[in-house]
């Protein structure tokens, strides 16, 4: 059994507008999954209905190989873990207590943590290297080493998959590298498989194992990241001129921007060419 | 990596032993002095505990963080059970402390070392002291830990669950639905028991309703307009219940208008016994439910993927929270402000977690109402005042303070 998550004809709509149209997907255990596309194009969504916070409408959708509507929070809460983009907290939690958090869904009602949860609790703060903040208030915190914690909690949560909604947005480019090394690592040492929301093209294109570029709710290209990130598609998903050449680095795709030069700012499209 | 000792990842900061304590000792001694000078308890008290009103609530605030530290749920073992117990002991402690007051004093004059002799049954029974003590000052001061520990519960499910420091039922206006369903029953001469308090629960449960479709946007609850909606709820309950006060002409207006400033003063054992065991078991809800109202604090949605089944735990914390609010308002109208105070208080204590934070509200909560109705009862020179008036002279001022403090 390898595919971890897996679709068939999954929809999903807020009120009339339908935001994910007959998605059908599968994603491997140990993948490094990035889904790319333009705002509004149905990411965020998808991660949702993913992660359980929205009930999907219409289609199939097993998580390791069980039905969703055959989870129970605390169930799902173990074998999933979500990081999203950016978390206010409003009360002073230190970083320890944040992360063991995570041990909540493996724990009862009121989650009285043992000597064993203090342990996964501080190697996950290791892992992703807050442990020197362990005594921090969360509040006092950066956003690189905030999302950290946040991650922390999230490997704490011991799933099989984690879901990562932007997590290199708000970062600046070492934390951005940072947080990518971190996923990779986690890939690799542990078995998780990732599932990220990204905008940053490149980094997808250097990370990913596995991409899938949605537009307007449906899969434009899903697969390889050369296959995935080609002039054609790329500039029909996004609507801009984009240049796509090797990286100095070999092995991976580049997108370049080009100024000035939008679809839908009142040219055409064989204006780019 | 190098493994880092288990001092290094502990929980809970232990604080050295602080310099302010012979300051404090000297301070309170001196205060001390002055008292005797003047020559009366009450005046001691308040030498003790109001001559510089801020000065001795910081020093409050340190005396309890020192003992918090001192039991610290550090490092090797996950004690959080023991921390919990070692606070609410601490509390209880206070608790006690506060009640032994309040049985103590009272506007009858003279009567501090009666009093003692009376509790402690070393004089006849059946003298006027007597009575006091156990028909009027007791019961109401089991009826203000009550009150306290319910409001200020409230105050502290309402903020975890609209995750908005300044969430407080009076604030948001449930006191005052209540409120009116309260008067309702009054005016239609139900008993306080079942009658009253039933339709100050359906009071509350109304507002409560109309707050959250007010202020809930698509999904989310913001902040300013929760509080604005508050306002508004406020607005239009106050309308309503001068309405109802300006077509009441016979005597049962001054009993509504002594019990709309929130008045401990009316009550017997009977009525804090049916209390009690109306809100009691809310309490233990609650502590049930407090590591989720931790994981609340993330957010809904990643609360949802921590395992926490949202739409059971919130419809559970709303309903037992107004339930407890409207029994403690049909039995001593809307207690301003005492869940804004309490729970911010403690947190800075003891730090933000729920399962601490639950039964440190419920004893402390206890502790301030009594200590507020103590002041009610013996600040006037005459007669006395509802509490009412006390929670809110200091609570309105602390609600402005935070008010500045998060629009930063």
């Amino acid at each position: 059994m390898n595919t971890v998550i897996d679709t068939k004809k999954l929809s999903h709509s807020y009120g009339d507008v339908l935001v994910l149209k007959d998605l059908s997907l599968s994603i491997q255990k140990g993948d490094f999954f990035i889904i790319i596309g333009p705002n509004g194009s149905g990411k965020t969504t998808l991660m949702k209905v993913i992660s359980g916070i929205e009930k999907s409408g219409k289609g199939r959708l097993e998580i390791l190989g069980r039905p969703m509507r055959k989870y129970t929070r605390k169930t799902l809460a173990r074998a999933i873990s979500f990081v999203p983009q950016m978390v206010p907290v409003d009360f002073p939690f230190t970083v320890t207590e944040l992360v063991l958090m995570g041990r909540s869904p493996h724990l009862g009602t009121l989650g009285l943590e043992q000597e064993k949860d203090i342990q996964i609790a501080r190697q996950a703060m290791a892992f992703t290297g807050v442990e020197g903040l362990a005594h921090r208030k969360i509040d006092q915190l950066s956003g690189g080493e905030r999302q950290r914690v946040f991650i922390a909690r999230a490997i704490c949560q011991e799933p099989q998959i984690m879901l990562l909604d932007e997590p290199t947005a708000s970062l600046d480019l070492a934390h951005q590298v940072r947080v990518m090394d971190l996923m990779e690592r986690l890939k690799q040492e542990r078995g998780i498989t990732i599932v990220m929301v990204s905008h940053d093209v490149n980094l997808a294109a250097m990370y990913g194992d596995r991409l899938l570029l949605l537009k307007e709710g449906q899969i434009v290209s899903m697969g390889l990241p050369e296959e995935v990130l080609t002039h054609n598609t790329l500039e029909e998903a996004y609507g801009c001129n984009l240049l796509v050449d090797e990286s100095p680095l070999g092995k991976f795709q580049r997108v370049t921007l080009v100024p000035g030069k939008c679809i839908d700012s009142g040219m055409k499209k064989t204006d780019l060419k | 990596m190098p493994a880092l000792s288990p001092a290094e990842h502990g929980i809970y900061d232990r604080h050295p032993v602080p310099a302010w304590i012979p300051a404090f000792a000297g301070m309170t001694t001196l205060r001390y002095l002055v008292a005797r000078a003047i020559k009366s308890p009450v005046s001691i008290f308040y030498c003790l505990l109001q001559a510089d009103i801020t000065e001795s609530l910081f020093l409050f605030l340190r005396i309890l963080r020192f003992f918090a530290a001192m039991s610290p749920v550090n490092t090797k073992k996950p004690d959080i059970l023991k921390r919990v117990l070692t606070i609410s002991l601490l509390l209880l402690f206070l608790l006690l402390v506060a009640m032994l007051l309040g049985i103590l004093m009272g506007s009858t004059p003279g009567g501090f070392k009666e009093a003692i002799q009376s509790l402690f049954g070393t004089r006849e029974t059946g003298s006027m002291m007597d009575t006091i003590i156990w028909r009027i000052r007791f019961p109401r001061i089991l009826l203000a830990t009550l009150v306290g520990a319910a409001l200020s519960l409230g105050g502290l499910v309402f903020q975890a669950l609209l995750r908005n420091p300044l969430a407080e039922p009076y604030i948001l206006g449930i006191s005052s639905g209540s409120g009116i369903g309260a008067i309702f029953g009054i005016l239609m001469g139900f008993s306080r028991f079942p009658g009253v308090g039933a339709m100050a629960f359906a009071g509350s449960m109304v507002t409560l309703l109309l707050l959250l479709v007010m202020s809930s946007g698509q999904t989310m609850i913001k902040k300013d307009s929760l509080l604005l909606s508050g306002v508004m709820v406020n607005a239009f309950c106050g309308a309503l219940i001068m309405f109802l006060i300006s077509i009441t002409q016979d005597s049962r207006l001054h009993n509504i208008i002594f019990w709309l400033l929130g008045d401990l003063s009316m009550t017997d054992m009977g009525h804090v016994g049916i209390l009690a065991v109306t809100i009691v078991p809310c309490f233990i809800l609650l502590f049930w439910l407090s590591n989720s109202m931790n994981l609340l604090l993330m957010g809904k949605e990643m609360a949802q993927t921590m395992g926490v089944n949202i739409k059971v735990v919130t419809a559970i914390l709303l309903i037992v929270t107004s339930f407890m609010v409207s029994a403690t308002v049909s039995h001593c109208g809307p207690v301003g402000f005492v869940g804004l105070v309490m729970p911010h208080l403690l947190r800075l204590v003891f730090g933000p977690d729920h399962r601490v934070l639950v039964p440190a509200c419920v004893l402390g909560g206890g502790t301030y109402m009594v200590l507020c109705d103590l002041l009610a009862r013996t600040l006037p020179e005459q007669g006395e005042m509802p509490a009412g008036v006390i929670t809110a002279l200091i609570g309105a001022p602390l609600f402005i303070i935070l008010l500045k403090r998060t629009g930063r």
